[in-house]
This record gives C-alpha cells, sequence and structure tokens, in this order.
C-alpha cells in the first residue's frame, strides 16, 4: 500500500480525507484505484489524452513524476504521492 | 611565573610572532593570497577607515570570535591595530589558539594609509539601530554588516493582503530599508480576519496607505513607496526593475504568470507563495544568470506550464482560508527574502514547501528546471510579456498593447 496525500482542493472528492492509501504497481494504476474508490478524482488530475494536467503536479516521495516515468513511474511499498495543483489563492470573482 | 613591563611583554611577544609591512601586506592582498585580514582595533577607531577587506573584531572579542571567521590553524591571519603594538599582542594570543601563521601589521592601519594605500570607511549603524537591531546583530549570521545589507535592499510585495501583511510587518521590523507595495485595492471589512496590516479605522482607505502608516509605525527607518495599480503588463517591468527581490503574494493566476515571467527577465528571484483553505506553498524562484555565477532554478511556469481553466480550481473567496494560515506562510516569504539578501543558509530554491495545517504537516519536495520552459528553457519561445488574463483563459484586457487601465484590469485588482 502507498499512501496518497490528497490537496486540499480535491478532498471534496475524498470525503475530506487527506490521506488515502492505495495499492498500485506504478502511478496510473494508483490513480485508477483511488478512482474506484472516489469516483471522479483521475478526470480531475489527467486530460483527455491521459496525462497529468500542466497545472498539476504528482510526486513519488520528494520528486516529480515528469522527472521520472511519469505515470509509469514505479510506487513501493510506503511510497508517499503527493498531488500539488497550482493554486492562487483569494480572488473574489 | 616572570613578571614583564609592557616594554618586556612586547618585546616577546615580537619575538614570537610574524611582523609584516604595508608594503609586503599589499602586496600580498594584490596577489589574491587566502589570508584573513582582521581589524582588531575599538569601534570609533574603525568607523574612520579601515583596510578594504578587513573583518572588524575588536581586540577584547577577538580570540572568542575568530573562529566563526577563521577555522583552519595553517591559513594565515593579517591583524592590524592603529600602530602595530596592540597587534602583536594579539597575534600572540591566536598563537596560543593554535594559529600557526599569524601575522602583524607593521604601523598598523597609520602606516598603512600613510603609505597612500586605499582604505575604505564603513557603512556603521547609528546609535538607536545598534539598539534597535541587536538582536540581529547578535547572530554570526546577521550582525553589523548583515543589518547594513538588510538596510540597503528593496523588495516589492505584489500584495499588501494575506500574504503581504506578515511579509511586509516582518520585513519592516528586520530594517529591510526599501519596501514597495503593489496594490490596487482598498480595505474590506472581510480582509481584516487575516490582514494585519490593516485595521478597523482604515476599513474604505487605499491598502497601500494603511500599510505605510502600519510599517512605518514598526520602524521609520523604512522607505515604503506605494504603487496603487493594478500591476499589468505595461508596468511590470517598470516597477520591478527598482528591486532586488520581489516576494509574489497576489491572489490570481493572471498576476502569478506575468510577475513569475518579468522577475525572469530581469533576473530577479522571486519568493513565491500560495494559500488556500488550511494549505499553503512557498518556493523561491532564482533566475539562472550566468555572469554573476548563479546556477538558478525552476520558475512558476516549470513547476506549472498552463494555468487551470477558469473554475477549474476553487478560490478563498469561493472556499475560504483559515486567518492565521498565510501568517505562517508569508512569514516564511519574509524568512526567505532576509536569507537571499544576507546570502545565508539555503533556500527554498528548487523545492517547493507544503504546509498542510490541518495535519500540521511541512513537506519539502523537489522541483527541477523544465528544459522546455517557455521562459527559462533552453530554447525560450516567451520573451516579453504577454496578455495574461487570456492565457489564462480569461477576458481579455488587452493588457499588452492598451495603456489605459480598464475595468477588465481592475477585475485583477489585489486582494
Amino acid at each position: 500500500m502507498a499512501t496518497v496525500l490528497v490537496p486540499t482542493p480535491l478532498r471534496r472528492l475524498t470525503g475530506g480525507q487527506s490521506k488515502v492509501e492505495v495499492t498500485g504497481n506504478d502511478v496510473g494504476a494508483l490513480l485508477t484505484a483511488i478512482d474506484g474508490q472516489f469516483p471522479g478524482i483521475r478526470t480531475k488530475l489527467l486530460d483527455d489524452n491521459g496525462e497529468v494536467k500542466r497545472f498539476i503536479n504528482v510526486f513519488v516521495n520528494d520528486d516529480e513524476i515528469r522527472t521520472l516515468q511519469g505515470l509509469d513511474t514505479p510506487v513501493k511499498e510506503n511510497d508517499k504521492v503527493s498531488i500539488v495543483p497550482a493554486m492562487a489563492g483569494g480572488q473574489e470573482k | 611565573m616572570s613578571r614583564l613591563n609592557r616594554d618586556e611583554l612586547l618585546r616577546l611577544a615580537k619575538s614570537q610572532i610574524t611582523e609584516i609591512s604595508a608594503q609586503e601586506l599589499k602586496q600580498r592582498m594584490e596577489a589574491g593570497e587566502d589570508m584573513t585580514v582582521v581589524d582588531i582595533r575599538e569601534r570609533e577607531e574603525f568607523v574612520q577607515g579601515y583596510i578594504p577587506d578587513a573583518i572588524f573584531i575588536p581586540r577584547g572579542h577577538l580570540e572568542l570570535q575568530i573562529e566563526q571567521h577563521q577555522q583552519d590553524r595553517e591559513k594565515p591571519i593579517v591583524v592590524y591595530c592603529a600602530g602595530g603594538v596592540r597587534s602583536a599582542l594579539a597575534a600572540r594570543n591566536l598563537k596560543e589558539m593554535g594559529y600557526e601563521n599569524v601575522i602583524s601589521l607593521v604601523g598598523g592601519f597609520n602606516g598603512w594609509k600613510n603609505a597612500g594605500n586605499d582604505f575604505k570607511i564603513p557603512t556603521v549603524l547609528n546609535e538607536e539601530q545598534r539598539i534597535r537591531y541587536s538582536r540581529h546583530i547578535l547572530l554570526n549570521e546577521v550582525g553589523e554588516a548583515g543589518q547594513i545589507k538588510l538596510l540597503n535592499a528593496k523588495v516589492l510585495l505584489i500584495g499588501a493582503g494575506g500574504l503581504g501583511s506578515p511579509a511586509a510587518m516582518y520585513l519592516a521590523a528586520a530594517g529591510v530599508g526599501t519596501l514597495g507595495i503593489v496594490d490596487f485595492d482598498t480595505v474590506d471589512v472581510s480582509n481584516l480576519q487575516r490582514q494585519l496590516l490593516h485595521g478597523n479605522k482604515d476599513v474604505g482607505r487605499p491598502k497601500v496607505e494603511s500599510a505605510a502608516d502600519r510599517l512605518k509605525d514598526i520602524n521609520p527607518d523604512v522607505k515604503v513607496i506605494p504603487h496603487r495599480e493594478p500591476i499589468t503588463s505595461h508596468n511590470a517591468m517598470e516597477i520591478i526593475h527598482n528591486y532586488d527581490i520581489v516576494l509574489n503574494g497576489s491572489d490570481n493566476f493572471p498576476t502569478r504568470y506575468l510577475v513569475n515571467d518579468a522577475c525572469q527577465f530581469l533576473g530577479k528571484p522571486l519568493v513565491d507563495a500560495s494559500i488556500f483553505m488550511f494549505e499553503g506553498q512557498a518556493t523561491v524562484y532564482q533566475p539562472a544568470d550566468e555572469s554573476r555565477g548563479i546556477e538558478g532554478g525552476p520558475c512558476y511556469r516549470c513547476l506549472y506550464p498552463d494555468p487551470p481553466p477558469p473554475g477549474e480550481v476553487p478560490s478563498c473567496a469561493e472556499a475560504g482560508v483559515l486567518g492565521v494560515l498565510p501568517g505562517i506562510v508569508g512569514s516564511i516569504q519574509a524568512i526567505e527574502a532576509i536569507k537571499l539578501i544576507l546570502g545565508v543558509g539555503e533556500s527554498l530554491i528548487g523545492r517547493l514547501l507544503m504546509i498542510d495545517t490541518l495535519d500540521m504537516t511541512f513537506r519539502t519536495l523537489k522541483v527541477q528546471r523544465n528544459p522546455d520552459c517557455p521562459v527559462c528553457g533552453e530554447h525560450p519561445t516567451v520573451t516579453a510579456l504577454i496578455d495574461y488574463e487570456q492565457f489564462c483563459g480569461l477576458p481579455s484586457s488587452n493588457g499588452a498593447s492598451n495603456g489605459a487601465v480598464e475595468e477588465a484590469e481592475r477585475e485583477l485588482a489585489l486582494a
């Protein structure tokens, strides 16, 4: 099991949970697994081509997956996977 | 124990140490020899002038502080006083500490000056400043020289809101000499839950005005430069180029990309942060500059090449933000700015600090330059400021070509 650290904007989809334990051999499998548990997360993170959206970074432990093997980056037992979206702050509409 | 008078002690000291003439010292310094030159005179003497590149440690502190500047017992240390007497005695004490190559300057500073050599008049703190900044001066990493660096530094704050408030207040208190503040907004009651620069009495006032009053009250040493205008593609370069460091407390994506790009084009470090509900991010974007030996790190576009489509990421105005959160994150920005000014510690360049105050966890993630980055990559495609509202999928205010402040731009005012 790896731990996925869910950023605040996505916690609406995880029932408020900031950490989700899921099983998967690589980041892609992990995201599929978490989407099975909390439907909708995958489309929040991936674009139509199945790539991580360009305003979102995914880290396995300390490293961003674009510098590793993208969604194929292997995930080991007890790894921490962080999802980090761009945040802008509080502008009123 | 032998009993010596002053002349005997001095003779003994001189027999145990090496002496050097002003001429020889000058030659060795000009040759770039790796040696530590220490001015051991009293403060009143030092402020009249000193040998360039010398460090100032008054005689009474010499043995206590020398190791902070030179630990290597084999490297040469040249000590000087006014005439060469006190330095001979001081050199002997350094030898007792194991420094093998201690040299006293014959004739001292007066001899150096009378030989027609260059000397510098140090910038020093006045009496009031030495009291105000005494807790800084005690820190080896700051000291009087560091405090003077802070007083000479110019930091621009984008926004006098949640992040800008604690950042500006701590930078002012720390004695950062010039603080520019860009903010177009006026104070609203809903700001007061987190924006400590402003108070009840300021509601309705321009934020740059209440901020200037508050900062002046904290520290009259600080010059506050208000920029009461939205930062746009027209004015960003002009405003930012006057400052050493930019601290980003903006609240919208177009401004974030604009400030990033302008800082990259101008080679200015950007201390960036953002907050949302209970969570914060902070990092430092340092543009590379080969001519100054600055390796640099990633920029905002390396992390986030494209902005989220409008509405995809909720804002604090929709989702809320804990009022204390910007207090933490803005204070971290202030620390990072101060570290950059002083050149101490390890900055957040290439690291993204993630703060979750519900779990109360702080994590740092590695971020890298993107070789394909359109601004700082190997083949940049964006080489001038663009229309950032359009880039972010918002109605364009024609930011790149129209000089008028239009209604759409007003919506970019910083909260």
